[in-house]
């Protein structure tokens, strides 16, 4: 099967080539047409064992990934593929990431209307709650499609799209085949009347439906299982109003526990917006909204539907610590955020202005209750439980409450100040018993330059907490010669653990050049075992002490 | 596995040969223009990159997102000196938001908020980070009059941003710069 895309794939592209080559004014104008681009990423480190932080022996001593993105245009032709290394993967990173290969590669065209691309493609349909396919190679992240991508724009303000294909799982696809079909109407763009007009109003449909064969001795499980939801979006002046609702059929999987119940989810955004200031408030309530193209799939593989987390995400270490994940089986968030410009020259604004930013994020379970009297909640097999979608399940996951406050006072020196209170459910979202963290964390981030290119930038951070590994101290000292080079030295120290031989410092050293799209990193030190979280999606990285190597371009 | 090399070998080989043959200098290894993607307006409408135009002038582009801290400084840094920058030189900016649907709602109440004077665009399932081979975010380039990638440059620190109105400047004045 693979064998046969891939010749028709390189059929067209030799086709491309050939038929132009035949005549030779169309060749010029053929090749003054063709564009070629791409970027390539490596990082490789070398590991030494650190039984302190608990970083194992590393048997192959230096581990590395690799990737290479080659794209091809032609006006309204393109293709491209993208090579992957894994010799072995670093750690942290799924073992089954292993070997060579090119596991996306795509061909794709326009013309009247629409746009078909055959093998790997990413999309999503709304926010993604019945589909979305994306990639992150940070957290070792691909779910893309490979099959079918048609999108067509019959009217002025439609949209739609439809797919058919298997998955991306590692060096291999998965085991169900995923269908899908999406629809949008800008009302505004549709009706030549309604242009211009102030309130404007979208809506939009999605259907996906994923078959997989099932022979299961015990339990009669769907083969087809479907998903679809609507969604809308109005604007009027400076407010933005977005929902989107989707529902599930019953889909037994081992993330849910095999149980028969249909699943939904809902996600409603609010924004307001304008010169100076803006505010936002979101909320979203999943229910068994767990969607995968292989029922017995675990982890982050084969996601065929994206749940966005409204958590705070913080790139400062030690609130990122407690990064909230999103909890498969059901969760209800809400997050809300204001933030506010002084203006330049007023009295609280300064010569250059100052900002205040006030974010607060909840995440709390959702009402459980059980289907009769006999069956305990989630038993395999059953409808699993009875939820109130009304009611807010008292476990709570995750809050985080954030103050930030950024000012440039001159030329020479601006500053940032954040403070930080976050409780976090490692129970839940770790998967370990453990007590509740409560911490307050505190951020002080200021930037001088001592001319137009020298700059030194620093980072005090300060968490309190009693639990887990208890309260930590963080300093950071970055040298930067604009635009090229940059020297950091950085140390977080464990001291408030309570066991005494776990107060462990997490040094680092790194500098880094960046010359046009190409930067080149190396750093060697400590890092922390924990969970890196990128908009939802975590990933463990274990801890590890040794020499990183990183470069990167893109041409 | 064996098949996936020799495509790619294929695809290489073809590649070369179509250079190979080329009488006079042509695009493939020059310029490159900006490719066309479709990228969603704060407000909700489609926007096509195709559409990008600034009179002839210089465009800048800045790849962001609402939780990448270096973006922030870089665009933050440029809108105390935009107003002169436009003045001077003609140029315009355009931020590019990676942000997916879990803070794309975000992103228009953090520009108002900051005062930013940008073009923004939402660019939800990084289609064009994927077409202008974006890695690393901030990833900025300087665009010509003709749409054309005349200059980039990946991560932000505190005086990059006088490199990049020197460029923009020799752009505006027609001048050509090293290649990079």
């Amino acid at each position: 099967m693979r064998y046969k895309i891939i010749f028709v794939l390189t059929f067209i592209v030799l086709g491309f080539f050939t038929f132009n080559s035949a005549q030779a004014q169309g060749f010029e104008k053929f090749l003054r047409n063709s564009q070629i681009s791409g970027n390539f990423q490596f990082d490789g480190m070398y590991y030494n064992k650190d039984s302190l932080i608990g970083a194992p022996d590393v048997p192959q001593k230096v581990l590395m990934n690799a990737f290479a993105n080659i794209n091809y245009t032609n006006g309204p032709f393109s293709a491209g593929f993208r090579f992957e290394n894994y010799l072995y993967a670093l750690q942290g990173y799924d073992a089954r990431y292993k070997g060579i290969g090119i596991p996306y590669r795509f061909v794709s065209f326009e013309k009247d209307k629409f746009t078909i691309t055959v093998g790997n493609s990413y999309d999503q349909f709304g926010s993604g709650l019945v589909y979305r396919t994306w990639q992150d190679p940070a957290l070792g992240f691909d779910n893309s499609l490979d099959g079918l991508n048609v999108k067509v724009n019959p009217w002025k303000g439609i949209t739609i799209k439809g797919i058919w294909g298997k998955q991306r799982y590692y060096f291999d696809w998965g085991p169900g085949v995923v269908r899908g079909a999406d629809a949008e109407f800008s009302i505004n763009d549709i009706f030549t009347k309604l242009n211009d007009k102030a309130l404007r109003v979208s809506i939009g449909g999605s259907f996906v439906s994923k078959y997989q064969e099932a022979d299961d001795p015990v339990y009669k499980l769907p083969k087809n299982v479907a998903a679809y939801g609507g969604r809308a979006s109005v604007s009027y002046k400076n407010f933005l109003f977005n929902g989107e609702y989707a529902h599930k059929i019953n889909d037994p999987s081992t993330i849910n526990n095999r149980i028969y119940k249909p699943g939904n989810a809902t996600l409603l955004q609010f924004t307001y917006a304008k010169k100076g200031m803006g505010f936002y408030l979101a909320a979203i309530r999943t229910d068994n909204m767990s969607f995968k193209s292989d029922r017995n799939a675990e982890g982050n593989d084969l996601n065929i539907n994206y749940i966005p987390s409204l958590a705070k995400q913080t790139t400062y270490s030690l609130p990122a610590i407690y990064t909230y994940g999103t909890q498969p089986n059901g969760e209800f968030g809400l997050q809300a955020q204001g933030i506010y410009t002084f203006k330049k020259k007023s009295k609280l604004g300064g010569k250059y202005g100052t900002t205040l930013a006030l974010t607060y994020s909840r995440y709390n379970a959702i009402h459980k209750a059980p289907i009769d009297e006999n069956t305990p909640i989630d038993s395999t097999g059953t409808l699993g439980y009875k939820s109130d979608f009304f009611k807010i399940g008292k476990n709570a996951y995750y809050e985080n409450f954030n103050f930030e406050f950024s000012k440039k006072f001159s030329k020479t020196f601006k500053l940032i100040v954040d403070y930080f209170y976050i409780q976090y459910n490692s129970t839940v979202i770790e998967g370990h018993e453990m007590p509740n963290i409560h911490s307050h964390t505190a951020v002080v981030d200021m930037t001088f330059s001592i001319n137009d290119k020298h700059a030194i930038r620093t980072e005090l951070q300060h968490m309190y907490t009693k639990q887990g590994e208890g309260s930590w101290a963080f300093g950071l000292v970055e040298y930067t010669i604009a635009p090229k080079w940059f020297f950091s030295v950085s140390d977080m120290y464990n001291y408030g653990n309570s066991i005494a031989e776990k107060r462990l410092h997490y040094y680092n050293v790194a500098t880094a050049f960046a010359v046009g799209s190409t930067r080149i990193a190396l750093s060697y030190g400590r890092q922390r075992a924990g969970i890196l979280c990128v908009g939802g999606v975590c990933r463990y990285v274990p801890a590890a002490n040794g020499l990183m190597l990183s470069i990167t371009s893109s041409f | 596995m064996k098949t996936t090399v020799n495509f790619a070998l294929i695809f290489l080989l073809s590649v070369t040969m179509a250079f190979a043959q080329e009488q006079q200098p042509a695009n493939p290894l020059g310029l490159k223009k900006i490719p066309a993607t479709d990228l969603k307006t704060l407000d909700g409408k489609t926007f096509n990159t195709a559409a990008i135009a600034n009179e002839g002038k210089p465009v800048i582009i800045s790849f962001w997102a609402t939780w990448c801290k270096p973006c922030i400084n870089e665009l933050t840094t440029i809108a105390d000196v935009y107003q002169d920058w436009q003045e001077e030189t003609g140029v315009k900016l355009i931020a590019i938001s990676i942000d997916d649907s879990k803070t794309s709602a975000n992103v228009s109440p953090l520009v108002n908020g900051k005062n930013w004077d940008y073009e923004v665009y939402l660019d939800i399932n990084s289609d064009f980070k994927r077409a202008m081979n974006v890695n690393l975010i901030p990833h900025t380039f300087v665009i010509n009059g003709n749409n054309e990638i005349v200059w980039q440059h990946t991560s932000f620190s505190q005086g990059s941003e006088l490199e990049l109105i020197n460029i923009v400047r020799k752009i505006a004045k027609g001048e050509t710069l090293d290649a990079h």
